[in-house]
């Protein structure tokens, strides 16, 4: 009984740092509907700079005066960031600030590891709160009590603030029509600054308290990143209540997940996400996002057409140029492309979803890297020849997203993005953790492809012909009746189903078919290494797609395979850097900010607009 | 004290308002007549700038409205009451109101929330209750409410009748004529011919983004042909 007391009590003290974390995400995304991917970032910083204040201030005053400052910098940093990132590109359509925040990320990354440096810190004990307690003949630290203690004044403060104050009336407006408040009189955009930098201080003020706790490292940004997301999709998108309950049940479980069943532990949250989601598909204490409700953000979608007789010669011209490569160019070089076509059928796949689907999905790595499992499953138990297991991949790609869809199809926005999250994150940690079966962390190795294709430059016609043949006919269903059928789906749910479409089963439909589309990349990208890790089931693998589609362009047919070339192009050059994260940030966000249409959006505003390009809805 | 001249408004490409021109009298309550898509709405928005015009100008007591974000053009006193109402659904009637609240304005009627509740009497029952527990036509009291909560010097409403109870359009009627009696301008958009001739002092008839007429309503009467034209009896 004493030992149960004492994990809760561990559970409770965890949830604090969680939760003050989570509803800064919570806040910002519900007044700006930004999902800001470098609210890990503010929390790592928090975490840093506590720690250096702490060097310089003494004692227990210094202790909580040095919390309180990396807040309140953590904060300024925000609003820096508001200013100079976010603020040019809130007119871009939806999401697309993801990826501006993406490059925020990478940006501290590097910012972080030259002040720091790479060694992990050792936060310093509380002075005052050293020692421990005994409850009920259990050691409990008295800093997780403080912390115990701390917290609900926290959540009492935020739900002041938010519900009875003149600000908080003004934000939770703002949260469900930003341009009424305007008409009204209020500057929103000083609103949103505010806004940001109260997010940001919380998540900063999270880090510099769980210092005593965890300390600071360069991987704590991304490590907080899942959890913060899965708590504030628990407890329902900006409810702070909910917020908090969903910090203290993932803390408290996780507690008893790592005493009683350790290998639960990575996918314990996404698996109660997934429970939570199917029951109450707003969260426990969200309500249900009206499809509409904040009214149209960016330009009304421009119809999709196929390429005219120009464009097909230009890209005819490129694929001959990309044909003779071979010929020409390095080993080196038919490998990169080799890669670059992979991802770009990766990226095209997934754009389908979004672009045509409106299907914002988080874990397409799930059907990239479940496509490239199966293939090696297949060669390492079945024997099975590279051609067979090539064709069997993506019917297993595709089967995972049959089953994914079917679970997720149910949800809108940002719900359905994290359980797609969840779910692939379910698959990541079974491969990850079934050693004997999957080779673990390990991974496989040694899945070649057939000796007809053994040499560099035949795999790479096959990928050719398979991956670009791929894209080719991502683009000829998007001019199919089900491509049109799927973009009504995302236009005009409610009209596409007046007209008869079952806009559901069209939508799980498409998720289907791009995740099978994904296994084909996964196929061929297994073969071309010889190997596949975990790694290409991660988080990381789907935010890489994710990333590429908006900087590509999400509205544009292109956009997908374009910043797909773009960023492996790019990263190929910059990751010779020393920095290449601060690099490949600051570019990314420069990107954003000139082209808020994505790479071929913006061009072909640009051409249009000085008249090179007719445009045929005008 | 508000003059709007050569004005052209788009919607991304199609192109809503031609050349418009018109304007708003001191304590005068000017009435925006038209059908359906006639340009009504997206003029009340051009003057918020919630619309930006292409071309033309706006202003406002002299000063230029073009260049200003929407917050602006509402702190020099446009009160705005959409015409789909926005109220806040998830905030309380006094949060609402809260929302709008503006300092005072010097030589502007100053608007105070039991000053409201006394020309809104069904908001002050329901006064803790969430927007969406409204009706219709609670929905436009409060909207209006919330508008003159920012003390404004010019109101500007769109089309306030539609929609509603004809029993709760008198009150509004009389609503409008109270706040004219406090010396408040108004310019509100109208489809309902009756309802516009009781509040308004002056028709502006709009058709295709342009004035076709504007002038009072008397004189209105005797050319039934611009009425039979352009507005459906």
């Amino acid at each position: 009984m004493g030992l149960i007391v004492a994990q809760i009590l561990t559970g409770l003290a965890n949830a604090a740092a969680l939760f003050l974390v989570a509803s800064g995400l919570s806040l910002i995304f519900g007044v700006t509907r930004i999902v800001n991917f470098a609210h890990g970032s503010f929390y790592m910083l928090g975490a840093f700079i506590g720690y250096s204040l702490m060097q310089v201030l003494p004692g227990a005053i210094g202790f909580w005066s040095s919390v309180l400052l990396a807040g309140l910098l953590v904060g300024v940093i925000g609003v820096i960031v508001e200013l100079c990132v976010l603020r040019p590109v809130y007119k871009a359509p939806e999401l697309f600030q993801l990826v501006a925040t993406f490059g925020v990320i990478l940006v501290i990354q590097d910012l972080a590891l030259m002040i720091w440096g790479a060694e992990d810190v050792l936060g310093p004990r509380a002075p005052g709160l050293k020692g421990i307690v005994r409850i009920m003949g259990e050691p409990v630290p008295k800093y997780d009590l403080a912390l115990i203690a701390i917290t609900p004044f926290v959540l009492f403060g935020l739900w002041y603030l938010i519900s009875r104050t003149r600000v908080g009336i003004l934000v939770r407006a703002a949260t469900q029509d930003r341009e009424m408040v305007g008409a009204l009189g209020v500057n929103q955009a000083w609103l949103f600054t505010g806004v940001f930098f109260l997010g940001a201080a919380l998540a900063g003020l999270g880090g510099a308290v769980q210092l005593p706790k965890g300390g600071a490292d360069l991987l704590m940004d991304f490590n907080i990143l899942a959890a913060i997301f899965v708590v504030v999709v628990i407890g329902g998108m900006g409810s702070l209540p909910g917020a908090y309950i969903a910090a203290v049940l993932i803390s408290v479980l996780n507690v008893f997940g790592v005493a009683y069943l350790p290998q639960s532990t990575l996918v314990l949250m996404f698996v109660v996400m997934a429970v939570v989601l199917t029951i109450r598909p707003y969260g426990l204490l969200g309500r249900e996002e009206v499809v509409g409700e904040h009214g149209q953000v960016g330009e009304p979608e421009q119809p999709i057409k196929p390429a005219g007789v120009k464009a097909r010669i230009a890209v005819a011209l490129l694929l001959l140029v990309l044909a003779l490569l071979p010929l020409f160019g390095s080993k080196f070089a038919t490998i990169l492309a080799t890669d670059i076509i992979i991802f770009c059928l990766f990226a095209a796949s997934l754009h389908f979803l979004i672009g045509l689907g409106g299907l914002v999905s988080f874990g397409h790595a799930a059907f990239f890297g479940g496509g490239a499992y199966a293939a090696a499953l297949l060669v390492s138990y079945v024997n099975a020849p590279m051609e067979l297991a090539f064709l069997l991949a993506p019917l297993c790609a595709g089967m995972a997203a049959v089953i994914i869809g079917w679970l997720c199809i149910r949800l809108t926005g940002v719900y359905f993005a994290m359980l797609t999250l969840a779910l692939a994150q379910l698959l990541w940690s079974l491969v990850f953790q079934w050693d004997e079966f999957t080779g673990g962390d390990d991974g496989m190795v040694d899945i070649w492809p057939a000796e007809w294709l053994s040499s560099t430059t035949a795999y790479f016609y096959f990928t050719m012909i398979v991956g670009i043949g791929g894209i080719l006919f991502l683009r000829h269903v998007a001019h199919s009746p089900f491509g049109y059928a799927l973009r009504a789906s995302r236009d005009s749910a409610r009209q596409a189903e007046a007209t008869g479409i079952n806009t559901k089963r069209v939508q799980w439909m498409a998720f289907s078919f791009a995740g099978a589309m994904a296994g084909v990349a996964g196929a061929l990208f297994v073969f071309s290494k010889g190997s596949v890790f975990p790694v290409e089931l991660e988080i990381a693998r789907s935010f890489d797609g994710l990333i590429v589609v908006f900087l590509g362009g999400v509205k544009t047919l292109a956009g997908g395979v374009v910043g797909a070339a773009f960023l492996e192009l790019v990263k190929d050059y910059l990751t010779r850097l020393e920095y290449w994260r601060l690099a490949l940030g600051i570019l990314i966000i420069i990107v954003v900010i000139l082209a808020p249409n994505g790479i071929v959006g913006s061009i072909r505003k640009l051409a249009q607009r000085s008249g090179l390009v007719k445009n045929h809805y005008e | 004290m508000l003059e709007l001249s050569g004005v052209n408004s788009y919607y991304t490409k199609a192109h809503i308002l031609r050349d418009l021109g018109f304007s708003v009298q001191a304590g005068q309550v000017v009435s925006l007549l038209g059908r359906n898509g006639a340009g009504k709405t997206t003029t009340l928005k051009s003057i918020m700038q919630l619309v930006k015009p292409r071309s033309g100008s706006i202003s406002f007591e002299g000063q230029s409205l073009t260049a200003l974000p929407p917050h602006r053009v509402a702190k020099l006193g446009l009160g705005y009451v959409p015409e789909d109402r926005r109220i806040f659904t998830d905030l309380t009637i006094l949060e609402n109101l809260e929302v709008g609240r503006q300092p005072a304005r010097d030589g502007v009627y100053e608007w105070t929330i039991d000053v409201l509740f006394d020309l809104f009497p069904n908001l002050k029952e329901r006064r803790q209750n969430r927007g969406k527990a409204l009706s219709g036509g609670e929905q436009q009291m409060l909207s209006i409410a919330r508008t003159l909560m920012g003390n404004p010097k010019l109101l500007l409403l769109d089309e306030p009748s539609e929609g509603i109870a004809p029993v709760i359009v008198e009150q509004l009627a009389e609503t409008i004529l109270k706040l004219k009696a406090e010396g408040l301008p108004v310019l509100l958009s109208e489809q309902n011919m009756h309802f516009a001739r009781i509040v308004a002092d002056r028709a502006v008839i709009v058709e295709g983004g342009s004035v076709k007429y504007d002038g009072t309503f008397e004189d209105l009467d005797a050319q039934p042909e611009i009425r039979d034209t352009y507005l459906s009896v």
